[in-house]
Formats: structure tokens, sequence, C-alpha cells
């Protein structure tokens, strides 16, 4: 048996020393911390974060089947039809004179609504998902982009499809698996109705594997390609990915 | 006569104050998510302002999607410790748990004289820090119904879609708040000798003297802090340096 003086002792040593652990394990944390904070940025993240949501992109790429599909609704669950973003909406557009230009095709492509509306015409009532957090549940009719990229192929077999308004005011870069989602539809019609310009007129992305704000409006232009494209949110501290 | 007795392990000291920021931040962080559609409880722009909390929805998300990952694997690792060590023993309710617990609620809202028993955690206690972990792997599993509702949709439909998932998410941070609440004045409460067991493992214990004092049979060895003391007391007693040497002869303590 130890005497009380002994016991006294040794709590002190094992107080000492085990706080002293705990601090310099604060110390050590805090200083990780600060050093993770005071990374340089790259687009518009510290560099480890975005390095992170690589990382995190790849395990989804790696996960991701495009035999998953994001749930269908019945007409009377839709919801109010939010508009949300008017980037790349602020130039004036004449839908008449108005193209879809597909670059990186066999051949150059300039495309009018018609010939989209050519396309296999597709109906789905999902959740439209905004990266802040609401979500709203809409109809979408148009044509699939995989049967667009089908019909206009590109030259070359690319990873990455890139979507920009025609003022590029707005413009969005998607992973090919991602692209050719059976529910990945050029949108000419939303709640059975031609889009409303705010809303995207004439043609728009509908995309409920991807976040709200991969869901371009007044496409102007499609672009396949092997570097990984701008993407505007993506730019500004957001996950390129944004994939569901 | 006083005594040190071991209470936490090493590494379930560490799991906890490793979970402890970790959790803070994933808190922190989805606040700065949450800002951007406070559904649930909405707040003056002026408090978020204050509390610097608006306009951070990417940093939140890029915090957010890399600290899930660090907290992820602390929990996952002690729970896997509690399993294979057995301390899980101590800390999941059994079938008296409940009644216990019940009892344990009436004394601390001084209803009831009895004390809770002087077990390592009692009935409230094993329902509380079982419970924690239980809410804990729910905010993973509707954190990734939220974070990929059609690659893991199954999950997300358990959870009634994906507001409801982002419901339930909520709703576990909240109660993350309220377990700290309570445990942190309980904490208090339970005083110093209880909180310092949780830094340095070991408690000092209050054993009643015996009468005579009786010839000590001869020193087992147990494990304790060091790597090589030996140590009188059936117990682990750490702290080599005092416990060798004034072992041999016996109790003359005042």
């Amino acid at each position: 048996m130890m005497n009380s003086d002994d016991v006294d002792r040794q709590l002190k040593n094992l107080t000492r020393r085990g706080f002293i652990t705990m601090a310099a394990a604060a110390g050590a944390g805090y200083a990780s911390w600060k050093f993770l904070r005071t990374r340089p940025h790259e687009s518009g993240i510290e560099w480890p974060l975005r390095n992170a949501l690589q990382t995190n992109e790849k395990l989804a790429e790696a996960y991701f089947s495009r035999q998953r599909l994001s749930p269908s609704f019945r007409p009377s669950d839709l919801t109010r039809a939010r508009i949300n973003g008017r980037l790349g909406l602020q130039a004036p557009v004449d839908l008449d004179a108005w193209r879809l230009n597909i670059e990186g095709a066999s051949s150059a492509v300039a495309l009018t609504l018609d010939d989209i509306r050519a396309l296999p015409r597709h109906e789905q009532i999902t959740e439209l998902r905004c990266i802040e957090g609401w979500s709203i549940i809409v109809k979408w009719t148009g044509a699939r982009l995989a049967d667009l990229i089908a019909k206009y192929p590109p030259r070359e077999r690319p990873q990455f499809v890139a979507l920009e308004t025609p003022d590029r005011g707005y413009y969005v870069g998607l992973d090919l698996d991602s692209a050719l989602h059976p529910q990945t539809l050029l949108a000419y019609e939303l709640n059975d109705a031609p889009l409303e310009l705010l809303h995207g007129a004439p043609l728009r992305l509908a995309i409920p594997v991807k976040y709200g704000i991969k869901n371009i409006k007044r496409i102007g232009t499609i672009r396949y390609t092997n570097i990984r494209p701008a993407d505007f949110w993506a730019e500004r501290g957001y996950d390129w990915y944004a994939g569901h | 006569m006083k005594k040190l007795e071991k209470k936490h392990p090493l590494a379930i000291r560490w799991f906890h104050w490793i979970n402890f920021p970790l959790l803070a931040l994933m808190i922190w962080s989805g606040t700065l998510i949450y800002w951007a559609y406070p559904r649930y409880a909405n707040l003056p722009q002026t408090w978020w302002r204050a509390m610097k909390i608006n306009n951070r929805l990417a940093e939140g998300m890029a915090l957010h999607f890399f600290f899930m990952w660090l907290f992820m694997i602390n929990g996952v690792l002690y729970v896997a410790y509690t399993i294979f060590s057995g301390e899980w023993r101590d800390l999941v309710p059994n079938r008296n748990s409940f009644r216990e617990a019940w009892h344990v609620l009436l004394h601390d809202l001084h209803l009831r004289k009895e004390a809770p028993p002087p077990r390592k955690f009692n009935g409230a206690q094993q329902i509380s820090y079982t419970g924690v972990i239980l809410m804990g792997l729910g905010s993973l599993v509707s954190g990734l119904a939220i974070y990929k509702p059609v690659q893991f949709g199954w999950l997300t439909k358990l959870f009634f879609g994906y507001q409801g998932a982002r419901f339930v998410h909520f709703a576990l941070t909240v109660g993350y708040v309220m377990f700290f609440v309570i445990h942190v004045a309980q904490v208090i409460r339970a005083g110093w000798n209880n909180f310092r067991a949780m830094v340095i493992g070991y408690e000092l214990v209050m054993v009643p003297d015996l009468p005579v004092p009786a010839p000590e049979p001869a020193p087992a060895s147990a494990p304790g802090v060091g790597a090589k003391e030996r140590s009188e007391t059936s117990s682990p007693t750490p702290g080599a340096e005092a416990g060798t040497g004034s072992g041999d002869e016996v109790n003359d303590e005042q």
C-alpha cells in the first residue's frame, strides 16, 4: 500500500503529465488549423480544401452509375418553379436568331431549336436541389444530352462537356458520365409550357444528378473537351463536381 | 485512505478530446451552410453578421466535406476500440439502465435521495454515451443521403426524401448542442476529480481504512501508465517513481 503522500505525489505527476500533453495536443491542433486556413487559395478556397473536394470527386465518380436515377414524382407533387439565377441572362436574346453551337464535333454544328426538338422527346418530374439547400419539384421536357452527343459525335472521345451562355456570362463543366446520364436533358419546356426567358429560354440544362448551379440556362455553346472546363461557381470556392 | 484508480483508457481519452474540436468544426461549418437556407429556424441578419456566419456557403461546404472524413474516422476507431477492448460493457445500456436512468434523473432534480450507484457509468450515462454515438451514425448516414441523394437514393428514401434527410441532419445537430450543454453542466457538478480523470486517466478514490495493517502479499506486477512499474494494489496503480520502493512495508497513513 502506498501512503497518502505517495498518492498525492503520484497524482501531481500524472496531472502535470496529462495536462501538459493535453496542452501540447491542443497547440498542435490549433497550429494545424492555422496552417490550413493560411494556405494559398485555389479557386476561392485553401488548396488543401480544394484537394479534398477533388478527392471526394474521384470517389464519387468511381461510384457513379448512370443506372441510378433521381426519383420521379407525380404531377401533384409539383412545386412553384423558383427563379434563382440571372447570370448570363442580362444580354437581350433574339430567339429566332439563336443557335446552339457545338464545338469539338466532327464538323462545325449550329443547331436551331427545331433541330433539338427533332431529337426524341423526354419528360420527367424531378427534384432540382439548389446548393443553398432548398429544392423544388418541376417537370422538364426536352431531349437527352446523350442523344445530342450521339447524333453530333465528338471528334475524339471527350472527358468533359462544357456549356456556356451566348455571352459567356455563365458557364459550367460536366464530367462525361453525368452528361450522358439518361435524366440529363436539354430542356425546352418547364411544367408543360415553353421556357420563359428567366427560366432559360430557349434551351437550358436539366440535370438532376447535379446541384442546381449546373442546370445552366440559355445555352449558347456546348463543347466536347479533354480539358477540365471552367465553371462559374467552382471558380468561386464551390465544388467543381457538385454531383449527386 | 486515498487511492488512485484507473478510470478512462488512454485511447478513449484521445478519441474524446479529438472528437470535441472536430464535432465543433462540423457544427460550425454546418452553420455556414445552414445560413444559405435557414429553413427550420431563422434569425435576424444582424445576428448572422455578428457571428460572421453570413455569405460563407462555399467555405462552409469545403470545410464540412474535409472534416467529415476526420470526424468519421475518429468515430469509427472509437467504436472499434470499445468493441475490441471490452469497454463497451461499461458503456452500452442493459435492461436495468433505463430504470436507473430515471432514478438518476430524479436524484439530479433533487426529487430522490438515493445517489446513483458508484459504478463507472450509471444508467443515464450509458444511455447518453451510447445514444450520442448512434446520433453520430445518424449524422453520417443522413449526411450521405444529402450529399449524394441519387447515388445513395435508397438512403435518401429512408429519410422520406431529400428534405427529410436535411431535417434529420439538422435535428441531430441540435441534439449535439443539447448533449453538450447537459454534459458540461454534469461535468461541472461532478467536480474536478472526475474531469481530471478524463485528462489523466486516473481518479482519486477513498477506500475504507483497514483496521489492522495486514502484511501485503508478494507484489503483483500490473500494467500502469509507465512501462515497468510494479504496484501493490490489485487495481493498476500509476507512477513508477512514487509507487515502488515505499511499497514493501505497509500502511502508515495518517
